[in-house]
């Protein structure tokens, strides 16, 4: 299915090449690109659970510095309640997570299934939420418009939210949390609505911006598929505890469909689907 | 192709009027019907005038300023019952719509006041406040109150938490997150409860003149009863009509301005 999508989807994205290396260089050259790199994560024995259900029970997680790690499992395995964790979202039980220097920056932004766009502020204002406490900043819309640019919606700025499609919806949401140029990027399947295609084309997105930002990402997923194609590295939670923890050791860019990246995939997913069935046995 | 095109045309054919006089048709065929009615001789003009003299009798109010004197009592009474009313009861939605501990306070109390319809107190506020402007005051924003108290309450409950959530994240104060994010989603909410309001704002007023008063379109049109003056009851009755037809096209008109994001009001 997705090796037949591949000729329906150009490999070349909307951008041409000599395009991507000028807005490399360009990031590169910002007076602010030394600090924008990644913060690294260190998880030590985490525990949550909500009243009796022990969702999580000992987490342990060395993520360095800008690497793109997809977290992938069955539902209601623990990882969106890790990526609620790591966002700030829940309080914890016991346990910590460091970010580098720091215990709790603010620098993490998430991404969620939903675009979860204000349907009362055009595509510009609601970039600029994104901005936090520089909102009222003087460069605020020019950032705002930079960020739309890296998604290529800037000719939406002016619309409403209503009229746009669900990739679009879910490329402003990401314009909106790459617009304060985070260190930390969370994804609770953020291309789980999206219709096969422009999951495709986001996926190509998601990367683009991570190679471009350096920031360090945390994917949450159902889709095995996209979790080998876009990560560094792959850990699979089984019972609130991390069950296999995988380097991709494929160069990129990666050809979707291509032998290494099927056989891994199918290698996980053969995991999964065997702890599936053990438990139905049970 | 060819028949596709022609489809605006074939209709611009039928309806050589502009739109906006079409949801008027039906009121004159109505007026038209009522005129012939009565020329007809079908209906006798003792118990329904004839819109001509109706007209007239209309005409006759206004060349002696008696008509635009008592539409702007009752005017004021309306608008500022309502500001008075509706603002209370708005005020009451926020507070029960963000704090629980006000919710738990006051909910139940103004639900109890709520199931007590309000035009039976009329006895009481006039005992109270005589026939006095504060009474007809009272009375129309105690009925505009609850429509708004509850539509804004409401509004401001579903409200999307994933929204509210979002705004935590990319660290909105709490004053910001009223502003750009629960307000804005409670609107059409609240609209809801302006419009049902201005219906019983002018219920409220019309019974309370029709009562006591001593000016307004509700004494207007008892004082016509009083001297068997069944034009000027019709025009009264009329008036209501447009009156509320007026209300009604201002706040939709307010809804168009402030909801323009809402696929509902896009074009």
């Amino acid at each position: 299915m997705q090796e037949a999508l591949r000729f329906l989807v150009p490999d070349a994205e909307p951008v041409d090449r000599t395009d991507f290396i000028e807005r490399a260089r360009r990031l590169r050259d910002a007076p602010e690109a030394s600090s924008r790199r990644g913060l690294p994560l260190s998880i030590r024995s985490l525990h949550k659970s909500f009243g009796a259900n022990q969702v999580l029970r000992g987490v342990d997680l060395q993520i360095p510095a800008g690497q793109f790690v997809a977290i992938v499992g069955r539902s209601g395995c623990g990882k969106s309640t890790l990526l609620r964790l790591i966002a700030g979202l829940e309080t914890i039980d016991t346990g910590s997570i460091g970010f580098g220097e720091a215990t709790r920056p603010a620098d993490v932004r998430v991404m969620f299934q939903e675009p979860r766009l204000l349907p009362w502020a055009r595509v510009l204002s609601n970039v600029e939420v994104g901005l936090g406490r520089d909102r009222a900043s003087s460069d605020a819309q020019l950032r705002a418009e930079q960020a739309l640019a890296e998604v290529g919606l800037d000719d939406k700025r002016g619309q409403w939210p209503a009229v746009l499609s669900g990739g679009q919806k879910q490329r402003v949401a990401l314009a909106r949390a790459l617009v304060s140029h985070p260190r930390v990027l969370a994804f609770d399947e953020p291309l789980g609505a999206l219709d096969a295609l422009t999951r495709i084309s986001m996926q190509r997105l998601l990367e683009r911006v991570w190679h471009d930002q350096g920031f360090t990402a945390i994917l949450v997923t159902h889709d095995v598929a996209e979790a080998v194609a876009l990560a560094d590295r792959v850990l699979v939670i089984e019972d609130g505890r991390i069950a296999r923890d995988i380097e991709v050791d494929i160069a990129r860019p990666r050809r979707r469909g291509s032998a290494a990246l099927a056989a891994l995939e199918g290698s996980i997913l053969r995991d999964l689907l065997q702890s599936a069935d053990e438990t139905t046995e049970l | 192709m060819s028949l596709i095109e022609s489809l605006p045309r074939i209709r611009r054919w039928r309806l050589p009027r502009p739109d906006g006089l079409v949801p008027w048709i039906v009121p004159l065929a109505i007026v038209l019907v009522w005129q012939a009615a009565c020329v007809g001789g079908l209906v006798p003009a003792r118990v329904l005038p004839a819109p001509t003299e109706v007209a007239s009798a209309g005409w006759k109010l206004l060349l002696s300023g008696e008509l635009l004197r008592n539409i702007w009592v009752s005017f004021w009474r309306a608008i500022v019952g309502f500001a008075i009313g509706g603002s209370i009861g708005f005020v009451f939605g926020l507070a029960n719509g963000l704090s629980q501990l006000s919710n738990r306070l006051t909910d139940t109390t103004l639900q109890m006041v709520r199931n007590v319809p309000h035009l039976a107190l009329i006895p009481l506020v006039i005992l109270w406040f005589g026939i006095d402007e504060s009474a007809k005051l009272f009375l129309v924003a105690l009925g505009v109150f609850f429509p708004i108290y509850l539509n804004t309450l409401h509004g401001i409950r579903t409200v999307d938490p994933q929204l509210i959530e979002m705004g935590r994240i990319y660290g909105m104060s709490d004053g910001e997150l009223f502003r750009r994010v629960i307000f804005p989603g409670a609107l059409p909410s609240i609209f809801v409860g302006v419009r049902f309001a201005l219906g019983i704002m002018w219920l409220t007023l019309i019974v309370a003149e029709t009562i006591a008063a001593s000016s307004g379109l509700g004494y207007m049109a008892m004082q016509a009863r009083e001297f068997m003056q069944i034009d000027v009851v019709v025009l009264s009755i009329l008036i209501y009509a447009l009156l509320g037809k007026l209300a009604d096209s201002t706040s939709r008109a307010l809804e168009r301005l402030t909801l323009s994001w809402h696929p509902a009001f896009q074009k």
